[in-house]
C-alpha cells in the first residue's frame, strides 16, 4: 500500500501532506467525519538515524505547544534504527528516547494519539515510533519485527533451519503482524478493504480519553503474552504494601 | 564478615543483588516478588537454555540515605541483563507503583535503574520488545506524576538496544567509564554494514563511540562516576535529594533544542576525537586512556550544566 493509497483512504475530508528527503512526512488531513488532524510520520522504508528522529520530535513538539489538541496521527513504514557509528557516536539513543518521549508528552497533554503501521518497523525504531503512540493500527503490508530471523539465528546460535520450526509453534519470538499483535502490540489490525479505513479511524477519534497502557493485559487476553500483565500487577501489589498472595 | 557490604567494591564486578545491597542503606531493601517465589521465564526452556529464579532482574524498595527509594536492577551475567516476559514486566511493574504512590505516605518519590543489559532478550523478542516499550510509557507517566528515575550505567553489558532508549528516558543518568550506552551494537553494526564501517574488534574505537566518558562529554549523562559502588551511591543520593524536574513540554523543548544544538555543531563527527578537539580538550586522542583520576577532575571542569532531558 503507498502513502497516497493510505492517505487517500484515511482522509477523506481530505489532506496535504509533505514529504521531505529522509522520509520525514508532517501534514495536515480531515478525517471522513470532519476530525482535524495533524500528521507526522516515517515512510519510504527509511531508517531511523538522529537526523530524521529530531525532525520527528520537533514536528511533534510543535503540535503540542500549538494547543489545539487535534489528534495527532503518526504514518510508520520505516525499518530499524539506522546502523552507523557516527549515529550511535552522536547519542542516537538519546534522539530516539526524546522521540518516544515526545510523543507520551502529547498523550500526557490531552493529545490523542495514534499510530498506522503500514510497511517495516524494526527494534529501535519500532519503539520509538509506532509503539510509542496510545493506538496503534496495522494495516495489510506491516511487518513489525524486533529482529529478523537470520540475525536472531545467529545470537542465539540456533540454526536457522530450526528457528523457523519453531516459529511456528512459539510465536513469542518470531517476526511479523501476528506475532506482535498477539502480545497486545498492535491495537487494531484492518484488512484489505481500503474503504472500511475512514469509518474505522473515526470509530477510534471517537473513543473515550483513556489513554492507560493495557497493551500486557491485551496480551493476555489474546493468548500471545500470558504472564506480563500479571506479574506488573503482583509487583504493583507487593510494593503497595498488600500481602503476599 | 561476608555479609559486610562492599560499598568501596568496583561497581562493574558486582552482581546485581550487590549493587543493591552496597547502594542503598544497611540492611534496608526489601525484595517484590523475589527468587523464592521462582517466577522463571517460560519461555528459554524452549530454547534448552537454563533459567533463573529471579528471571535476572531484582526490583524492590529500600532506603537511600534515610529516603524511601524504589530500586530495579539487572543481571548482566544472567542471559546479557536482557529484558524478557517476566524480567521486563517486574520493572513495569515497579515503575506504576511509584507513579501511583502505591505505598501510601511514605511512598518513594525515586526509582533506581540499575541498567546492565545488551537489550531485548532474543529468544522471547515480541515480549521483550512490548516490555521495553511499557517500561517507557511508565518511566514517562511516573515522571509526569513527580516521580525522579534516575539511570545508573556501569555493569559489563552496559544499557544496549531498548536498554540504552530507557537509560535517557529517565530524568538522570549516572555512568562509569564501563558505561557503554548505544542503541545498536558495535557488531551487529559491522555485521550489516561492514568492518569500514566500524569494526567491533577495535576495542579503543568501541570505548571512544559508546563509553561512559564519550556519553558523559557530549550530554549523554549526568554524573561521571569511578567505577566504585560508593561512587554511584553518593552521586544517586545527590540526584535524588533534588526536586524532581516536571515532565513538561519546556523540559522536551529544552531537549530539543539540545539535542539540536549537538548535530549542528558535532553532527559531522564519526569519532569521538572530533568532538574533544572540538571542545578543546588537551590530548583529545588520550581522553579514552587517561586515568580516572585525571578524567574527574576534567569533568569536573568540564560538566555539562543542563536540566534537558
Amino acid at each position: 500500500m503507498t502513502l497516497d493509497e493510505l492517505a487517500e483512504a484515511l482522509f477523506t475530508g481530505g489532506h496535504a501532506l509533505e514529504q521531505d528527503d529522509l522520509g520525514v512526512v508532517a501534514g495536515n488531513a480531515t478525517s471522513g467525519n470532519g476530525v482535524e488532524l495533524r500528521v507526522v510520520g516515517i515512510v519510504g522504508g527509511r531508517p531511523l538515524g538522529v537526523d530524521a528522529a529530531i525532525r520527528l520530535s520537533r514536528i511533534v513538539l510543535e503540535h503540542v505547544a500549538g494547543g489545539n489538541g487535534a489528534p495527532l496521527l503518526m504514518l510508520v513504514d520505516t525499518q530499524s534504527q539506522k546502523m552507523a557509528r557516527r549515529d550511535e557516536l552522536l547519542g542516537l539513543n538519546e534522539y530516539l528516547a526524546h522521540l518516544s518521549k515526545s510523543l507520551a508528552l502529547a498523550s500526557l497533554e490531552g493529545v490523542r494519539t495514534i499510530g498506522l503501521l503500514y510497511g517495516g518497523a524494526a527494534a529501535g525504531a519500532f519503539i520509538a515510533t509506532a509503539l510509542s503512540t496510545e493506538r496503534l493500527v496495522a494495516v495489510p503490508g506491516a511487518e513489525p519485527s524486533v529482529m529478523d530471523l537470520p540475525s536472531i539465528a545467529r545470537v542465539t546460535k540456533l540454526p536457522l533451519e530450526r528457528l523457523k520450526e519453531m516459529a511456528g509453534t512459539t510465536p513469542i519470538f518470531a517476526p511479523g503482524l501476528d506475532h506482535l499483535a498477539a502480545t497486545g502490540a498492535v491495537a487494531e489490525c484492518w484488512d484489505a478493504d481500503r474503504s472500511g479505513y475512514a469509518a474505522r479511524l473515526d470509530a477510534l477519534l471517537s473513543e473515550g480519553g483513556e489513554v492507560a497502557d493495557r497493551r500486557d493485559e491485551l496480551g493476555a487476553e489474546r493468548k500471545g503474552r500470558l504472564r506480563a500483565a500479571e506479574i506488573a500487577r503482583r509487583v504493583r501489589g507487593e510494593a503497595s504494601g498488600r500481602a503476599r498472595s | 564478615m561476608s555479609a559486610r557490604v562492599p560499598e568501596r567494591g568496583s561497581w562493574l564486578e558486582a552482581s546485581a543483588r550487590a549493587r543493591v545491597a552496597g547502594l542503598l542503606d544497611a540492611n534496608s531493601f526489601t525484595e517484590f516478588l523475589g527468587p523464592e517465589q521462582r517466577e522463571m521465564s517460560p519461555h528459554l526452556s524452549l530454547f534448552d537454555l537454563p533459567r533463573a529464579f529471579d528471571d535476572g532482574v531484582v526490583v524492590g524498595r529500600g532506603k537511600l540515605g534515610g529516603r524511601p527509594v524504589f530500586v530495579a536492577a539487572q543481571d548482566g551475567r544472567f542471559m546479557g541483563g536482557t529484558f524478557g516476559e517476566i524480567s521486563g514486566s517486574k520493572i513495569v511493574g515497579l515503575l506504576r507503583a511509584a507513579r501511583d504512590g502505591a505505598a501510601g505516605d511514605d511512598a518513594p518519590r525515586t526509582v533506581l535503574l540499575l541498567l546492565d543489559t545488551g537489550g531485548v532478550r532474543l529468544q522471547e523478542a515480541n515480549a521483550g520488545e512490548l516490555a521495553v516499550s511499557e517500561i517507557i510509557r511508565a518511566i514517562a507517566e511516573a515522571r509526569r506524576a513527580g516521580i525522579t528515575v534516575i539511570a545508573l550505567v556501569g555493569g559489563k553489558a552496559g544499557a544496549f538496544g531498548g536498554g540504552g532508549i530507557i537509560t535517557a528516558c529517565c530524568s538522570r543518568i549516572v555512568v562509569s567509564r564501563h558505561g557503554r550506552i548505544s542503541v545498536s551494537g558495535p557488531e551487529v553494526i559491522e555485521t550489516n554494514q561492514g568492518i569500514e564501517e566500524f569494526d567491533s574488534k577495535d576495542r579503543a574505537l568501541v570505548w571512544r563511540i559508546t563509553g561512559g566518558r564519550t556519553r558523559w562529554l557530549t550530554g549523554g549523562a549526568d554524573r561521571y562516576v569511578a567505577d566504585e559502588i560508593r561512587a554511584f551511591r553518593e552521586a544517586a543520593m545527590a540526584l535524588g535529594a533534588e526536586d524532581a524536574a516536571p515532565f513538561d513540554l519546556f523540559r522536551l523543548q529544552a531537549e530539543q533544542s539540545r539535542l539540536e544544538q549537538r548535530l549542528q555543531v558535532d553532527g559531522d563527527s564519526r569519532d569521538a576525537t572530533q568532538i574533544w578537539t572540538r571542545r578543546g580538550l588537551d590530548e583529545p586522542e588520550r581522553v579514552g586512556d587517561m586515568t580516572e583520576h585525571d578524567f574527574v577532575v576534567l569533568a569536573d571542569r568540564e560538566a555539562p550544566n543542563h536540566d534537558a532531558r
